[in-house]
Order: C-alpha cells, then structure tokens, then sequence
C-alpha cells in the first residue's frame, strides 16, 4: 500500500468521525441524522476494504 | 432511553441492515475463488510477483500457467482478463490450461491478468456478480469481474494519468487499465507493476509471441478483429485470411496505431521482441443501448435493441435473432490464438511452438463452452488451482 492510499485512509477515518460527531450532536431533525448516515455508509465500507 | 436516542438507534439499525445487504454480497465476491484443473501439459505455476517481488502478497499478483513442451521451442503467453468483464478471454484461458499438451516450445497462460478487477465490479451499470457455464458435472460459475482494478487494490485516481513513460495524458480511471498501464514501471502504480511483470517475462524468458484476448461492444468498430503493429502485421493477415478460409468466421486486422499509447499490442513490441496480438471478439453485453444486464445476455449475446440498430447498419458485426453466443466467442479466439501458433512456426522452424489438446472454433460451436471444463471435485488436490 501506497503512502497516499494510507492518507486517503485516514481522510476518509477522519470524514467519518466528523460525521458520527455530528450525528451524534443532531438533536431534533430525524431528516439530518438519516442523510448524516447516509453519507457515512460509503466512507465505513472503504475503510472495513468491502468496497 | 430518550427519545431521541430511540429514534438513532432505529436509523442506525437500519442503516446497519443496509451496510450488510448491500456489502456481503460484494465481500463474497471479491473472495470467492474459482477452481482451475491444471491439465496434463501443465508444468509449473509461477506469479508474477517473481519478476516484480513487490507484488507479492497482493491481489494483483496473478499466476502463470507454464506448459513446457518434451521438445524445445519458442515460447507463447496467452494473457485473459486484462479487462475482467470481457469472460470469452478467461474461459479460453481456462480451457488451454485444463486441455493443452505441448509437444514442442512452451506455452504460457495467465488466466487473470488483472486479477484484482476480477474481484471488482460496476453495481452502477447492474452487472450480475456471477455466471454459470453448464457443464456435464454441473454448472462451473466464474466471477464477472469489472474492466478496472479495484479501489481497494489502487486508490486513490489520479485528475489525469500521465501515462509512463511517454507522458500522454490519458483519462484518470486509466490508471486502473491494464491496458493503457503497458510498459510499466517496477515502483509505479500497482497495475503498473503488474504489465511491468508481464514485460520483464517477456524480456528474461524470451517469449516469441504474447496474445492478449478481449471482448468489445459490437457498435465499437475495433470488434472482431485481431489488432498487430507493423511487425506483427503478417502473420495476422494470414492468420485472418486462414480462418475465414478454412473455419468461416471473419475476424479482421486493425492496425496498432503508432501513437496511442499504454496498450498491449503498441507497447510489448516496441519494448520487447516479442510480437503482440490483440484479439477482439464481440460482446453485446458491454454495448450501451441494450436490456438489462442479466447473465443470458452475457452468453447468449441475443438482444432486441441491437438486432434494430443491426438492421438499420449501425453495428460493426454481422448480427441476427441467434445473438452472439459466448461457444462461438471462445471459439474465434481459441482458433486465432492457435492459428497465430501455426503461422509463427510455420515461418520461424529453429523457434516453433506445437500444441495439441485445444479445441477449434467449430468444436466449441458444436460442443459448448463447459464440454472443455474438468470436475475439480474429481481431480487431484495438488492439481487444482484457485483463481
Ligand atoms: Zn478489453
């Protein structure tokens, strides 16, 4: 694995901590936690190496 | 539990549910292995991680199929899967490795030269993730694989590959392409790695001939046809003329445009001695106005929009109600491969290659693709391989 492939790595680790944050932090609109897991489903399967 | 907290663990249960429907599928496919029986004329397996050790233990590093002749010869290598969604090329690889004998030379076979776009696929564009050839044992399911390695394997793409080492600027998912990656470098990335295996076997081995087979779109006018540089022209013309002569198919000679780089039939001449072919044999499947992309048409290659487009003169290809069946895609390019054997020797006696076993193009048409294919179940352990 390429030095870049293990910073695309931990971009993309980083991305999906920003975004389990702000699900987290989402108190009130169920509209904004279902896109904030969503946009996470795609970062999550890059980083278990399913897709 | 608050509400709130009721409402995120029902949407992250679902979300869960999801992930597993829509990844397990693809996980098993990228692991799911398929046997290959090596037949009576195999007589090593090597990988390419041999000429390019940093390969190893990847998933990109594919293996070599040698069938070492009694006699001594020249040497071919029949490359498939260069682009994994094109199955007429690994079926036929399969089917020299399960069923050749060599009785002079050395042919070489590498069934999955991209073997990590083997692994991958295009959910986009509905690929089925499976095929099945019927056998007399039973259905022998191979993996549909994707023209481009997978992300997993090389990642991220580049805004534009620069191709090495002519510098043309090519499109980003090229890098990906094993064929735009040719020549290659042994520190480039990975699929650059790998044609650069394949180019430092050549080179060390002394390979005479390399035949890369492939599938393209019948609407693509560089379709059934067989693509040579200049120094490979001859022999392709009269392995052309031969075929349609004696086994009445057409298959065409494309000349390998000088200034187009990255690709098998423009670069292993230019950087090696051996002499390259390209075989192209139609595949319906991958043209774009077509049903959906079920595994009948992957096959049988039978479908109403092309038969339309055919009649109003807009295919590059004969084609009617009878599609464009798979038997006489691997037929073609077991026919031309072996023709391409033949004319070589014919003209190069001191380097000539002769090989038995391997079926023609009117066998397959006659037989069926799964007729070539042995019972791993009742073959040898240490005969079977894993692909
Ligand atoms: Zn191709």
């Amino acid at each position: 694995m390429g030095v870049i492939m293990i910073l695309y790595y931990l971009i993309c680790a980083y991305i999906l901590g920003l975004l389990a944050w702000d699900f987290v932090r989402e108190k009130k609109s169920v509209n904004d936690m279902i896109l904030y897991l969503l946009v996470l489903i795609p970062l999550l399967l890059r980083i278990l190496r399913i897709k | 539990m608050s509400r709130e907290w009721t409402i995120k663990s029902a949407l992250i249960a679902i979300a869960a549910v999801l992930m597993i429907l829509g990844g397990a599928p693809l996980y098993k496919h990228r692991h799911y292995e398929v046997p290959v029986v090596a037949g009576p004329g195999v007589t090593s397996v090597i990988k390419l991680s041999e000429f390019v050790p940093s390969l190893k233990g990847s998933m990109a590093d594919a293996d070599v199929f040698v069938l070492e002749g009694k006699e001594p010869g020249g040497k071919v290598l029949v490359m498939a899967n260069t682009h994994a969604n094109e199955p007429a090329g690994l079926l036929t690889a399969v089917i020299m490795i399960e069923n050749a004998v060599v009785e002079k030379g050395t042919l070489m076979v590498i069934p999955e030269f991209n073997a990590s776009a083997g692994r991958n696929t295009r959910p986009g564009d509905g690929y089925p993730l499976y095929y099945d050839i019927p056998t007399e044992w039973g259905a022998k399911r191979f993996r549909m694989g994707n023209r481009d390695t997978s992300p997993l394997d090389q990642w991220p793409d580049p805004d534009v590959y620069i191709h090495y080492p002519d510098k043309q600027l090519l499109s980003f998912i090229d890098v990906r392409n094993t064929n735009r990656t040719w020549p290659g470098r042994p520190n480039g990335p990975l699929m650059e790695k790998v044609t650069f295996a394949a180019m430092e076997m050549m080179r060390k081995d002394r390979l005479n001939i390399a035949i890369d087979m492939h599938g393209a779109e019948t609407m693509f006018p560089v379709t059934n046809c067989i693509v040579a540089p200049q120094k490979s022209a001859k022999i392709a013309t009269l392995v052309s003329m031969t075929v349609k002569a004696m086994e009445g198919f057409d298959n065409h000679v494309e000349p390998s445009p000088p200034n187009f780089h990255g690709l098998s039939h423009r670069e292993i001449g230019d950087f090696s001695d051996t002499l390259p072919f390209l075989l192209e044999a139609p595949i319906p499947f991958l043209d774009q106005p077509t049903g959906p992309k079920t595994v009948k048409l992957l096959l049988d290659g039978k479908d109403p929009f092309l038969l339309s487009l055919s009649k109003k003169k807009k295919l590059f290809v004969p084609y009617d109600e009878n599609g464009w069946p798979i038997e006489k895609r691997v037929g073609q390019h077991c026919s031309v491969a072996l023709e391409i054997i033949r004319q070589y020797s014919k003209k190069n006696p001191d380097t000539a290659i002769r090989i038995s076993g391997i079926p023609r193009y009117a066998d397959l048409v006659k037989n069926g693709v799964g007729r070539y294919f042995h019972d791993p179940a009742k073959a040898e352990k240490k005969s079977v391989y894993y692909e």
